[in-house]
């Protein structure tokens, strides 16, 4: 475990990828298997979902952003939107994603840090003032209170007389993932499994263009599994979603074409694109071959991207543009749908409007000068690319093998296998990166002793934004009507109780009466408990 | 890890520290790695899991009768959580368990936490030897 013993020696190419696929010198055209590629916009899907790949849509440019009030973020987004952004994507604090409300002690220290704070429908007006719901995309980072919060978007386009068949979005909405990282659980897995449920069952019918679920492998990739390993979690993660609502009755020729997914990229070029690609042909085959669905836009594979995360260092900070880049043209070649930027500075503190542009400007660049986006899946064919894509292939097969032996996802969570084996694999990463054995270009290799570390701008959040969210929510607690709040969440609690109830009408009423996210949570915590984390390391 | 003698591949050896969450944030993989390094490097882990109060993580440091507490932050709120912490410990006439930070801590934070009394603040970049060697000196 000792650092490289000098800095500025160039270390060794390795003949194995990071997800540990071997990697030849050399290609030939016999590792071409034209069969198993097919065309752009025609099953397996190796080559894209569409046959024009983006000249006829180009991925939608999200950036992550949210934090303080809800007034300070509606003038982020504002600004992000001005700079040719083209849908939103909203950063939500920890009380609001774990289901408290501000006013909480365990709150209190959390108002606003990471995200903006939106414990009931008031905030959710302020939050969208001047901006129209109809023709924007908004997507919410939101998992265990993924219900309420999409709940509280309906009630806000009421509100402001925007039709819901004509919302365009998508929330996270994955519990899974966070049982395994990320940790914004709230109930036990099997009542979470039911609320995902409704949301997605209710959404089809009310929502037609929203995306209720996005199921994402990027948080388990950036707590230190492999780009294979986050493929292989997230396929078996949306195959427990897809077992669980045909159980409860739904169409999966209906439902299956609202599931969308979610992914880091980090630096690997072809590691990443690779994955996409064989992410992409694999889950076309598993609702063809085992579920039998027959119509392809129920077989597509649709997906998000994150470049940046847990690739970015402190270390020569500025280097993180480039990787940025890098990545993003990794999100490009595998064909994403939509791309969030990490700003260079995202690592350590939320993004100034300096580095939150550069991020917007990276995937302009990539859209509009590099010419990679004119031609559909450009790496198609190459003998390399496809070569790596079966083998990523196989490997992501093999992991989920290995869970389907374990006895399924759910039961591998619920045990604290998969959180195991995981922090195992985020051991192993650190130790790889602590001997130099992976190179991060500034921090263990190429580094100087008297190199400049600095950021530049500092983003500081307003302290008084905690005391005005409090403020806020004393307002509303003491203006509404609170024999309608009573009564709504009266009603939640017995819906709760009955398996058969969709719960999502019940969540729009509570919201309309301006009931708060903590009182929903601890309505439906009365019926289901909390989920009892296993620690065991 | 290569060690010549048992003693320096294990220097936390006979040391007890409690690895916790306090407050909110969910990203327990850094606590986690830095729990099984501690652990690989002799010292008897507690890792509290998440969500925890500044209140039970001061009752567990007791109850375990610990050398140190490491907190691992990462959403931005360490300052109120540290000292929120250091005041529970302190509250249990426990202000002689060492207090470790780490997680997301910008440089200009670091003295704030220094004058509550922190003993080391590390970030995901410190090889994690460097983390067991400086927890050892500090542990004596």
């Amino acid at each position: 475990m000792n650092a490289p013993e000098s800095p500025l020696v160039a270390p060794q190419l390795t003949q194995t990828s990071p997800s540990g696929i071997d990697v030849p010198v050399r290609v030939g055209a016999d590792a071409v298997d034209p069969s198993r590629i097919g065309a752009p916009g025609e099953f397996p899907f190796t080559r894209g979902i569409f046959p024009d790949g983006y000249r006829g849509r180009l991925w939608t440019i999200r950036q992550y952003s949210g934090f303080g009030t809800a007034e300070e973020s509606n003038e982020r987004y504002r600004f992000l939107l001005d700079q040719g952004q083209t849908g939103l994507s909203v950063a939500l604090d920890l009380p609001t994603q774990c289901g408290y409300d501000p006013i909480d002690p365990m709150a209190r220290p959390e108002i606003g840090k990471v995200g903006v704070s939106l414990s009931n429908l008031s905030e959710a007006e302020i939050l969208f003032k001047g901006i129209d719901l109809a023709a924007i995309s908004t997507s919410f980072t939101i998992n265990g209170t993924a219900a309420i919060v999409y709940a509280m978007y309906l009630a806000v386009a009421d509100k402001l007389g925007v039709p819901r068949a004509k919302l365009t979005g998508t929330i996270q909405n994955d519990i899974l993932k966070e049982y395994v990282a990320r940790g914004t659980w709230i109930f036990p897995v099997r009542p979470s499994m039911r609320l995902i449920a409704d949301t997605i069952l209710f959404s089809n019918d009310a929502t037609p263009r929203f995306n209720p679920i996005s199921i994402a492998g990027a948080h388990v990739r950036d707590a230190g599994a492999t780009a294979a390993e986050e493929m292989a979690y997230t396929l078996a993660n949306g195959l427990a979603y897809v077992d669980d609502l045909k159980r409860r009755g739904g169409d999966i020729e209906k439902f299956a074409k609202r599931l969308s997914f979610f992914f880091y990229v980090h630096m690997d070029f072809f590691d990443e694109v690779a994955k996409l690609r064989a992410g992409r042909r694999l889950w076309a085959r598993l609702m063809k071959e085992r579920y039998a669905v027959a119509d392809p836009k129920a077989q597509h594979f649709r997906f998000g991207v994150v470049c940046g995360g847990s690739s970015l260092v402190a270390a020569q900070p500025y280097n993180n543009i480039v990787r940025v880049a890098v990545e993003t043209m990794a999100a490009v070649m595998g064909g994403a749908q939509s791309i969030f930027t990490c700003a260079f500075d995202e690592a350590f503190q939320i993004p100034t409007e300096f580095s939150a542009e550069i991020a917007v400007r990276t995937q302009q660049m990539i859209a509009y000068e590099s010419g990679i986006a004119r031609t559909v899946d450009p790496l198609g064919g190459s003998y390399f690319v496809e070569q790596h894509t079966d083998r990523m292939e196989a490997s992501i097969e093999g992991i989920m093998r290995e869970i389907d032996e374990y006895g399924g996802v759910v039961k591998a969570i619920e045990d604290g296998w998969l959180q195991a084996r995981l922090a195992e694999r985020a051991l192993e990463r650190k130790m790889r990166i602590d001997t130099g054995e992976t190179v991060i270009v500034g921090q263990n290799h190429f580094r100087r002793e008297d190199q400049k570390n600095e950021v530049g701008e500092v983003f500081r959040l307003d302290p008084n934004a905690a005391n005005r969210v409090l403020e806020k929510y004393q307002r509303i607690r003491d203006t509404r009507d609170a024999a309608a709040v009573a009564k709504n969440l009266a009603r939640l609690g017995k819906a709760a109780a009955d398996e058969r109830e969709n719960l999502m009408p019940y969540l729009i009423d509570c919201c309309h009466a301006y009931a708060t996210v903590g009182e929903m949570v601890a309505t439906l915590k009365e019926q289901w408990g909390e989920f009892q984390e296993p620690v065991g390391l | 890890m290569k060690a010549t003698t048992q003693d320096a591949a294990t220097p936390l050896r006979g040391k007890r520290i409690v690895v916790a969450k306090p407050g909110l944030d969910g990203h327990d993989i850094g606590a986690k790695v830095i729990a099984l390094a501690l652990r690989d490097a002799g010292a008897e882990v507690i890792y509290t899991g998440l969500r925890k109060t500044p209140e039970h993580i001061a009752r567990v440091a007791v109850d375990e009768g610990v050398d140190a507490v490491g907190l691992s932050i990462l959403s931005g709120s360490h300052r109120e959580l540290v000292a929120q912490v250091v005041q529970a410990l302190k509250a249990l006439d426990a202000g002689d368990i060492k207090v470790f930070v780490g997680g997301t801590i910008p440089a200009d934070d670091v003295a704030a936490l220094e004058s509550l009394g922190v003993r080391g603040i590390y970030t995901s970049e410190q090889p994690l030897q460097e983390v067991v060697e400086k927890l050892a000196r500090e542990l004596g």
